[in-house]
């Protein structure tokens, strides 16, 4: 092992039921560099930063943590903390209504005794505050700073602790540009204080700007680690390596020659969430034409999800400005109820909290949303649900035994078969499927598509939210691409290479 | 399905059938299971003296007030919060009747509407502050517990003990229906009732089955379900016998039937109770396919207040008066009765049917201990303990089931 490796961290990999999110990983990190860590989403970085941070225990996955030279073994996020290794995620852990100084002395209070040291804590937390530039009284509650000020806590409290090597997660990722530019000088002053970092980052040029070695992710695996030092990196190296794959036609085609008109236009719409005071989407513009798929990309935290549950009824409670028009009409859609009225569905991408009440069965489920349906002065036809639920596990093959099966019991392909049937009994002209592949096997994400085909065939509009790059670009007709709560281009046809998607992604 | 293929056919497999159900259905029938143990032990140690006609009569009119909280309770508990408030709005409410009768002659039947009405206004306002407002279920209702508490001070703390004399009233609590005739000092409406009664449940099992059947769903075997059907019967008819023997069916065992057979038709039947059952299994879920969960939220506690309302006529009329501290304590049997009825802990499931058993299994207790003269120290241990083991027992059945 080099001597100047502060850590090397070999052939890890990590399983998750069905899934091999990490396979045969190695990443070393030199002493006193800062190291970014790229790839697309579910590359697996955050799964390799929480197997290094003890999240995942020792035991759990194959392969050795050298650390300091020595082989780690951490049972826990308090064994690698006490060795130096401290982790800031993208959620901050902090308490709002706390002040700054027991922010960052929380969980390893200064004591004289049995009490804690006030007078103490507050000098150190001084000291700690200056050395992430913020010179604001530490007696300050941390819920009256902004969110960059915040993060800057966050790393004092790493510091506190006496870190050596700092791992964080997309740090910038909820910043704005001074704050992010702020971030990055922290990170270089550290640095030469002789501190690690490892940054996770879907921002290119924040990574080009600070990184000394950059290594990059894809499925899994470790495709290349680049030394700025050795040579000039650029961003079209970065973006080849995070997506270079072969494309495989494992898209049905589908027969539409013209698609209708619009039904679907969003015109200058903004979100602010008002607890933070951030805003969350910038004046997005966006249609939907009769007949078509629409996919829209980004990386995580683009705002791709607020957008959709902002029209849809806007349950995330934020405050909206801008205008929606169905079918060329002016529409005002408080809640889901009118949202769905209009003929907007929504398909959660988390469909166990959202989408779906797991301990009722298939049958219910698919109901749900549209009970009116099925009953006459309210009471409910049984037998007429339980023809509607039989033909929908027909036509689009939900697999269970019968459609009294309990939906918690089922695979999740089928979970999503089950979402999707709810709403296809509500029957809108527009749909929403947000991540509707996520964490489903191949086969059944083949029977989605070919869903999704047929119902544009009969006259649906879909809007797509997806991760996968391939996925967005083999199933839609048109593509928009998200970063920072804001449409950054428009791609249609031929433009819709991966590459030019990532570019967009990481303005 | 397996089932049916693997074993409906074979005699020979109904030993085996009868485990499975066993293990798939532990949680209701564990509830029938411990009702016939106490009805066992007490039998025993009060020599029958806790099945003799009265004794059962007795037990199951008590009963009328707390079953009627805990069908409420139920659907509160399905929708994940609590209602603490329950016993003194009883209270309340029985002494308002008491009120409007004597100092304002009333007459017995615009009392209760008006007594009916104020519980709906009560559930309303504790709707409004948990769903709009946000305010948590626990602190809304303890502070409703206070507000009645003190309410029902305030309006009899002048007179004390208010005395009711209106007699229709009286005999929602305290009455039998007419009989047609005697025979043999049997009360033969009762019997009759009784009858058709059992003949409705036999035929509805057969009709729902055939159902099952038709759309190949799961079922239990011809000779478990004549099992069954033969073993609810005779239990059925034996309670209906025995009361028969002693004054036939009371007003409130009638009002009770009323309302459970109108909450399990709305909790089975009706998108309201499909609605409760989806809020309770995953709100958000519900939210986002169109329900409105607010909505369902001041239903569901309206509801409560009608029933607590309800309850406190049945709890007045029982005594023939209005106390200072009526009521008090009520909240938890019905809690305690819908939870040892099958609710689970977790909100989302639960039936109106259960809930009643479980009064009925908390109402045989306390019933059989006083009878024993178990002292009451002792009887709210037992009955603490009864309650945490119907949990326990319910997060573990669940807990194996995923």
């Amino acid at each position: 092992m080099n001597s100047n490796n502060i850590l090397e961290m070999k052939a890890i990999t990590k399983t998750f039921p069905g899934v091999k999110a990490l396979n045969n990983v190695n990443f070393k990190v030199k002493e006193g560099e800062i190291h970014c860590l790229v790839g697309e989403n579910g590359a697996g970085k955050s799964t390799l930063m929480k197997v290094l941070s003890g999240v995942y225990p020792h035991g759990t996955y194959e392969g050795n943590i050298v650390y300091k030279g020595e082989v780690q073994q951490f049972k826990n996020i308090s064994d690698s903390e006490a060795t130096g290794i401290a982790i800031i995620y993208q959620e901050l852990a902090l308490f709002p209504e706390l002040t700054l100084y027991e922010n960052i002395y929380f969980g390893h209070e200064i004591k004289k005794g049995i009490t804690i040291n006030q007078n103490e804590t507050i000098i150190k937390a001084r000291e700690m505050l200056q050395k992430v530039r913020i010179n604001i009284n530490p007696s300050t509650k941390l819920k009256e700073l902004g969110v960059g000020k915040q993060q800057l806590v966050e790393i004092a409290k790493a510091l506190s602790k006496d870190v050596k090597l700092l791992i964080l997660d997309e740090p910038t990722a909820a910043l704005n540009e001074d704050d992010s530019k702020n971030l990055l000088e922290i990170l270089r002053d550290l640095k030469k204080q002789g501190v690690t970092s490892i940054m996770i980052s879907h921002k290119l040029k924040e990574v080009l700007s600070i990184a000394d070695t950059i290594t990059i992710l894809r499925d899994g695996k470790t495709i290349c680690s680049l030394d700025k030092r050795e040579h000039e990196i650029t961003e079209n190296e970065i973006i080849k390596n995070m997506v270079g794959r072969e494309i495989e036609n494992i898209y049905p085609p589908r027969n539409i020659e013209q698609f209708g008109d619009v039904c679907l236009e969003i015109k200058g719409w903004s979100a602010v969430e008002h607890k933070m005071n951030r805003k969350m989407l910038d004046n997005i513009n966006v249609n939907v034409k009769k007949g078509e798929i629409i996919g829209i990309a980004g990386l995580m935290g683009a705002g791709r999800t607020e957008l959709a549950l902002s029209i849809f009824g806007n349950t995330t409670g934020y405050k909206t400005q801008g205008e929606i028009f169905v079918d060329g009409k002016k529409v005002e859609l408080r809640n889901p109820r009118e949202a769905i009225k209009a003929g907007i569905a929504y398909v959660s991408e988390d469909r166990k909290r959202n989408g779906l009440i797991l301990i009722q069965d298939i049958k219910q489920n698919i109901t749900i949303a549209n009970l009116n349906e099925l009953a006459k002065f309210n009471v409910i036809n049984k037998n007429k649900e339980i023809g509607v639920a039989n033909s929908y596990k027909k036509s689009i093959n939900i697999k269970a035994p019968s459609i009294e099966q309990k939906v918690g019991n089922l695979s999740g392909g089928n979970q999503q078969k089950v979402s999707i049937a709810k709403w296809l009994y509500v029957a809108p002209k527009i749909l929403i499927l947000d991540e509707p592949t996520r964490g489903i096997d191949v086969g059944a994400k083949y029977e989605i598509y070919t869903i999704m085909n047929k119902l544009v065939e009969e006259g649906m509009s879909i809007i797509m939210i997806s991760s996968e790059l391939l996925e967005i670009i083999g199933m839609s007709d048109r593509i928009y691409v998200m970063a920072e709560g804001k449409i950054t281009g428009e791609l249609h046809g031929e433009e819709a290479t991966e590459e030019n998607i990532m570019k967009l992604a990481t303005v | 399905m397996n089932l049916v293929k693997r074993m409906g056919t074979e005699v020979v497999g109904f030993g085996k059938e009868t485990g499975v159900l066993l293990k798939k259905n532990v949680r209701d029938y564990g509830m029938f299971i411990a009702l016939a143990i106490i009805v066992a032990i007490f039998s025993f140690a009060t020599d029958g003296g806790f099945v003799t006609a009265r004794n059962m009569s007795n037990l199951i009119n008590q009963m009328g007030y707390i079953g009627v909280l805990a069908v409420g309770m139920t659907l509160i508990l399905i929708i994940k919060y609590i209602d603490l408030s329950v016993g003194y709005v009883v209270g309340f409410s029985g002494a308002v009747a008491a009120i409007l009768m004597k100092s304002y002659n009333m007459g017995s039947y615009t009392t209760i509407l008006a007594v009916l009405a104020i519980g709906v206004f009560i559930g309303l306002v504790y709707g409004y502050l948990v769903s709009k407002v946000g305010v948590p279920a626990f602190v809304t209702t303890l502070a409703g517990m206070l507000i009645f508490r003190g309410l029902l001070l305030l309006i009899t703390e002048k007179t004390g003990t208010i005395v009711i004399k209106d007699k229709a009233f009286n005999a929602i609590g305290q009455g039998y229906i007419p009989d047609i005739t005697k025979v043999d000092g049997l009360h033969i409406l009762t019997l009759i009732i009784g009858v058709v009664a059992i003949i409705g449940m036999i035929i509805s099992s057969i009709i729902k089955r055939r159902n099952l059947k038709k759309y190949n769903f799961e079922t239990i075997s011809l000779p478990m379900f004549i099992l069954k059907c033969t073993f609810v019967s005779i239990a059925f008819g034996y309670i209906v016998w025995t009361l028969s023997k002693f004054n036939g069916l009371s007003w409130t065992v009638v009002i009770l039937a009323v309302v459970v057979l109108i909450y399990s038709f709305v909790m089975n039947n009706t998108t309201l109770g499909r609605h409760i059952y989806g809020v309770g299994g995953n709100a958000e879920a519900a939210e986002l396919s169109g329900v409105s969960v607010k909505k369902i939220t001041c239903i569901v506690y309206a509801s409560m207040g009608l029933l607590s309302a309800l309850a406190g006529i049945l709890y007045a009329s029982r005594f023939g008066s209005a106390t200072t501290t009526g009521g008090a304590g009520l909240e938890l049997e019905a809690i305690a009765a819908a939870y040892v009825g099958g609710v689970s802990a977790n909100g989302g499931i639960g039936k109106v049917s259960g809930s009643i058993i479980g009064a009925l299994v908390m109402a045989s207790l306390s019933n059989g201990m006083n009878l024993i003269g178990t002292g009451a120290s002792l009887q709210y241990i037992i009955k603490g303990a009864i309650l945490v083991t119907a949990v326990i027992f319910d997060v573990m059945t669940r807990k194996k089931a995923h």
